[in-house]
This record gives C-alpha cells, structure tokens and sequence, in this order.
C-alpha cells in the first residue's frame, strides 16, 4: 500500500519533449514509473526516445493508452490550461510541477478540479514519489528508500535534505509528497495526513512547513483530531523578516496568522514532535515509533 | 511587486474609480507650482514602499502653495524605514464626512480573491480585524463569474444605509474588481474611501501588489517597477534571476529552493550566527548563476563568511562547482567558503572542487556551524 500513487500508476508527460519534461522522464523511466504517454501539440505520432508515444492532446493520449496520472512540465503561462486539459480528459491525479503559474490563473483552475473530482498536487512542487515502485516529478530516485515514514512537505529541495537523513539513518519512506510552496495549490497538507493515516503501510510520518498562511495551523487541529499516527513537523523560515517574500510565493508573513512561532506552537499544542532542524526528524520519529 | 501610491491610482482612474487630482513632484518648486494650479488645500504625500508613511511624517496637509513647498522640502529625502523618498505625490485634498476601507486580497484559505470592507476606514485593517473583527465584511469572490452586482450592493449597504451611497460603493467594488484583475494584482486597497460632505464617494489612498508571476505576460505592469526604491543588490540579484533578501548577518548563503534556504538561515540562527542574505540559486543551474551569486554577496561589506548548501535535484552539483571556481578566478575571495554539496553529480563537483583547492563537505549541520564559527571568529581557514 501507499499514497496516490504506486506500481499501477500509469503515467502522461505534458510537456514531454521541453527540457526539464525530457529530463525527468528519462529519469522516471529509469526508476520504474509506467511512462505510457506524452503531450507535445504538433508532435502526435512522434515517439519520445523511440519509445513513449507522443499525442497531440491529453484527451488523445488517455484514450489510447488508459493513462491514470499525468504530470506537467510546460512553462508557466501554459500550466493552468494544461491542468484543466488534463483534468478534461479524466485522468484521477494530476501533478503540476511548473512554477511561476500567476494565482489567479490558480482561482480559475481550483474550482475546476474541484468539480471534476480530480486530485491535483501543486504547482510548484517535486511531485511524488512511492520508494520502490513509481515517481511522478523529481525528487531524486536515489535519496529514497522502502519503508513505512510519510513524508509532506511544501518544500523541494528541503524535502530531500529531510529524506536523505531518513534514508542514511535507516529509516525508509512509503510515500513523499511535495505540495508545493504556491498561495493556492490543489492538494493541502490536511489531504495527505488523511491518507497517510488510512494507509496501512504508514506508521508515523514526517512534516514540513514553511511560514505564511495556516495550513500548518489547520493540518496540526487535524494531526489532534484525526490522527493515531505520530506526527513530526518542522517550520522553516524562523528567521525570516516579515513582509517579504521568500521565493515561494506562499513563504511571506503577512499579520499574525503565518509567522513560525505560532505554527510551532500549533504543533505543540496538538501533541507533535517538532523539529528544531532538520536533522531533528531521525530522533524525533524514532522516539514515537 | 509593490507600486506606488500613486500608480495604484492611475491604474484605479482608468477603472472609472473616482479619485483627487493630483501629480508627482520631484523638486519642492514643483510641489509649489501643482499646489498652485490646483488653487486648492493639497496633500503631499511621500511614494515609497513602505507602510506607516503618516506615522513617519511622510504625509502631510498644506493650506497654501508655499505650505506645500516648505512640507515638500521636509519630506523628500526623509528615510521611512530604511527607504529614501524621492517623489512625491501632490493631491487635492479632500473634504472628509466619514471614511471606509475597501479592499481585496488573493486569500489562501478561500482560494479566491476576497474583498473586505469595513465602515472603520482610514487605519490600519490589521488592526480592526484584531480588535473589533465584527466590522469587517468579507465577500469572496468566485473569478468565473465575476463580482456580481448583488455582491456590491451588499457590501455598498454593508458601509452605508443611504442607497444612493450603497450604489455609488457597489460600483466602486466593481470598478476596483476590474482594476484587480485586469493589473494581476495580488492586493488592491482602497483606505480610505471617502463621503464628501456634498455626499460624494472619492478614493482619497490606493495601494496594489503585483503577482511576480504576471510581469511576463503584462510588461505594461513591469514597466511601473521602480528599482530606485529596491535594495540596489536585490535589483542586480533579480537581473541574474535569482531571488535574493539581504539581511543583517554576515554568514553569506548561497543555497537551492526556497525552502531549503529558509532552513539553511534558521540553522545558521541555531548555531549563534546570523544570516546576511536569503538567496535562492533555483533549480536549473548554471554556472553564471553561481558567478552572480558570489558577486553579489561578496560585494556585501558585512560578510565574514560564505556558505554554500546546495542539493542536487534538478540543480547539478558540477554545475555549482564549476561556477564557485570561475567566480574565485576572476574575484579572489576574501573570506572563507564553506561548500556543502550532495546530490545529482556529486562525485564530479568535488574532484572540481578538489582539485581547485577547496574542501567539499557532504553534511548541512556540520557545514553551517563551521560557516558560523569561521564568520564568527573571523576565521583563518
């Protein structure tokens, strides 16, 4: 068992034939993801490496070869369309990795999904990774290792510093999800928690924060609520100055309700490990486990 | 991106939003001539990005035209929070029965764009939200139909019980709605909206925030950014594509993805030091980011030392190395590098570093505290 995605995972490439799109599908391909279709418009009937047939559209692509998932790599004034195509076309998860995409194209692409019943992650995000049976973005392969810690993180490269020690230390992922550090992505940290919680595989799982918003806040009222499965969280951004915008465009502190110490205590006050640095995890997991 | 005031109101009058007279001076005597022409009590205001001008004596009333040219002198090159004021906006100033604040932000939690009003206008809305949140109408607003007449006329009668007021306020909302969406603005503000004493509504201050996200596809929005009110690095940092704050410290940092480099400055916090910049490379490297990278924070007085925390995703490592070696052979550095790199490449970017002469370290914890202690102690390798 695992989150979202695993071994049954079959998986579309919008933007298949761009650069960081060609990249990451070798690199998938090669970590055992089913790569059963990709979308360039103007390159239908076209194979990417001989191998992966190319549409011209999702719609296309699904129907010939049963996709499930798709992930997108197109620059970000194409990434809103591309969702909602693939959203369209009945794919189940979608996963966007572009970033950059303007919010408001998000207020239009939220509601959207919503009503498709689709799951999407991101923008801006790493993707997914299932250790052992299927990736979806690009956390890479070989950070990660088989095992039962949940991992959900707004961050990229943060998450694989997290996963790296995890790994070193012994101690293997079942699933690794990346939500993205964007003001309105698709899937929270509340949606992942959930899953993680029912999934068998799943004994205690690790969380990263970043200040702005309250989705840290909301998932630890749930993590208090909802959860039987320990929970260690860490907030990046404890030093940064209010009002500025930290790269991601989530990561700013604006009025009370984002700064780091009041989710830290939120983590606190649900009965959470909290980590003060990232090598923290290992110690803090272990000891609940 | 921030603009100013006085852009914010332009972009608001082609919306149909009423708004004062008014113009930018540069000069004292150009305060004066506008004040003059104007014939009228005026306001001159100081543009610069910053909140809390009045508080900062940066806005002023003036009953005479020499009046605006003596508050003119005082205000341009005042410091407001670390910020020199180099314009000023000159505006007819406004008779004021009653004030209110309209606004609209793009809110996380709705995943819409929000508007909020209150009758409790002309201070900060923080603050009305802390202490008496009653007096605040939110009306989220779903894009794929707009902000329905309905919608502004219930925040209208929401800020006043005259419905010709209410009318005149509904259609503001949607003219502000219009200029929000039409700007890829992330905040527009109006505070205060104003009822004049004939009864008329007038937007006497307009703030707007711009999407980063949409400079590319607006360039008549990006052509309102004025880099002589940004830290001179932080415009050199946004040229070279990277996104960079400096801070106070003097532990340099050079990492890869915002999350991470916000973790990497809170360890270097953890550690007793203080980080002197947030600077995050991206993910695609290249050499030439790097380069920048150094130039940028090298030219940083208050830098001790440097540390780079990159994990190779998307980013090689090689790439990384290759540009830490030419930036040094063009710039000998001056301080100490640490250099923390693993990931995609690794085994080739520290032969690069090796043989280059610089040491290679493979553990984020171990490098931020030798980083600390090398800035600290001002440190012989």
């Amino acid at each position: 068992m695992s989150v979202f995605i695993d071994n049954s995972t079959r998986l579309l490439v919008q933007g298949i034939t761009g650069r960081d799109g060609s990249f990451h599908t070798r690199q998938m391909i090669e970590y055992g993801t089913q790569v059963v279709a990709g979308v360039t418009p103007g390159k239908g009937g076209q194979r990417f490496d001989d191998s992966v047939p190319i549409f011209n559209t999702v719609a296309e692509a699904v129907r010939e070869t049963g996709a499930n998932t798709s992930v997108i790599y197109v620059p970000p004034p194409f990434a809103a369309d591309a969702i909602m195509e693939a959203a369209d076309a009945g794919v189940k998860l979608v996963v966007c990795i572009t970033e950059g995409v303007p919010v408001l194209d998000m207020t239009v692409v939220y509601p959207f999904v919503q009503e498709k019943g689709v799951r999407l992650i991101g923008p801006n995000c790493p993707g997914l990774i299932t250790p052992g049976e299927s990736k979806v973005g690009i956390i890479p392969g070989r950070i990660c290792t088989p095992g039962n810690i949940g991992v959900v993180s707004r961050s990229g490269t943060l998450t694989y510093e997290v996963v790296y020690q995890l790994t070193r230390a012994g101690m293997g992922q079942s699933t690794c999800v990346g939500i993205g550090g964007d003001p309105i992505n698709g899937t929270n940290f509340i949606d992942v928690l959930r899953a993680f919680e029912a999934d068998p595989r799943t004994k205690a799982v690790a969380l990263m924060g970043e200040i702005g918003g309250t989705d840290e806040q909301e998932a630890a009222k749930f993590v208090s609520e909802h959860m039987s499965k320990p929970v260690v969280g860490f907030i990046a951004g404890q030093t940064a100055p209010p009002g500025r915008r930290m790269g991601h465009a989530g990561a700013i502190i604006s009025g009370s309700s984002g700064t780091a110490a009041e989710k830290i205590q939120a983590f606190q006050d649900a009965g959470m490990g909290v980590a003060q640095r990232p090598m923290d995890f290992v110690k803090l997991l272990q000891e609940r486990m | 991106m921030n603009i100013h005031e006085y852009q914010a109101k332009e972009i608001f009058r082609e919306h149909g939003v009423p708004i004062p007279p008014g113009e930018i001076a540069t000069t004292p005597e150009q305060a004066e001539e506008i004040a003059t022409r104007y014939g009228k009590p005026v306001m001159v205001k100081a543009q610069v990005h910053a909140g809390g001008r009045g508080k900062a004596g940066g806005v002023k009333f003036c009953k005479t035209p020499a009046d605006a040219r003596e508050k003119a002198t005082a205000i341009l090159g005042m410091d407001i929070k670390g910020l020199t004021v180099e314009k000023v906006l000159v505006t007819e100033a406004a008779d004021i029965a009653s004030e209110a604040y309209v606004g609209i932000i793009v809110d996380r939690a709705n995943k819409k764009p929000v508007f909020m009003v209150s009758a409790a206008g002309g201070i900060d809305i923080e603050e009305v939200a802390a202490t008496t949140p009653e007096k605040i109408l939110y009306v989220p607003v779903d894009v794929r139909y707009g902000l329905r007449t309905y919608q502004a006329m219930q925040m209208g009668f929401f800020l006043y019980d005259d419905v010709k007021k209410a009318r005149a306020a509904g259609k503001i909302m949607q003219q502000l709605y219009s200029a929000f969406m039409a700007s890829g603005a992330s905040l527009a503000e109006i505070n205060p909206l104003v009822v004049t004493p004939e009864g008329g509504l007038i937007a006497v201050d307009g703030k707007m925030v711009i999407d980063d996200n949409e400079l590319d596809r607006r360039p008549e929005v990006e052509e309102l950014r004025d880099e002589s009110s940004e830290a001179p690095s932080e415009v050199d940092a946004r040229k070279a594509n990277l996104t960079f704050i400096k801070l106070d410290g003097n532990v340099g940092c050079v990492v890869n993805g915002a999350g991470l480099a916000m973790a990497t400055m809170d360890l270097v916090k953890y550690y007793g030091g203080e980080p002197a910049n947030f600077l995050d490379i991206g993910g695609s490297s290249n050499p030439e980011k790097v380069v920048n990278a150094l130039r940028i924070i090298t030219a940083d007085p208050n830098v001790k030392a440097i540390l780079f925390n990159i994990f190779g995703g998307i980013t090689r490592t090689d790439d990384v190395a290759n540009g830490i070696v030419t930036a040094t052979s063009q710039n000998p550095l001056k301080v100490p590098i640490v250099i923390r790199l693993t990931g995609t490449n690794e085994e080739i970017a520290v032969k690069i570093l090796e043989e280059n002469g610089f040491a290679a370290m493979t553990d984020m914890d171990a490098a931020v505290q030798k980083a600390v202690q090398l800035a600290t102690t001002g440190g012989a390798k």
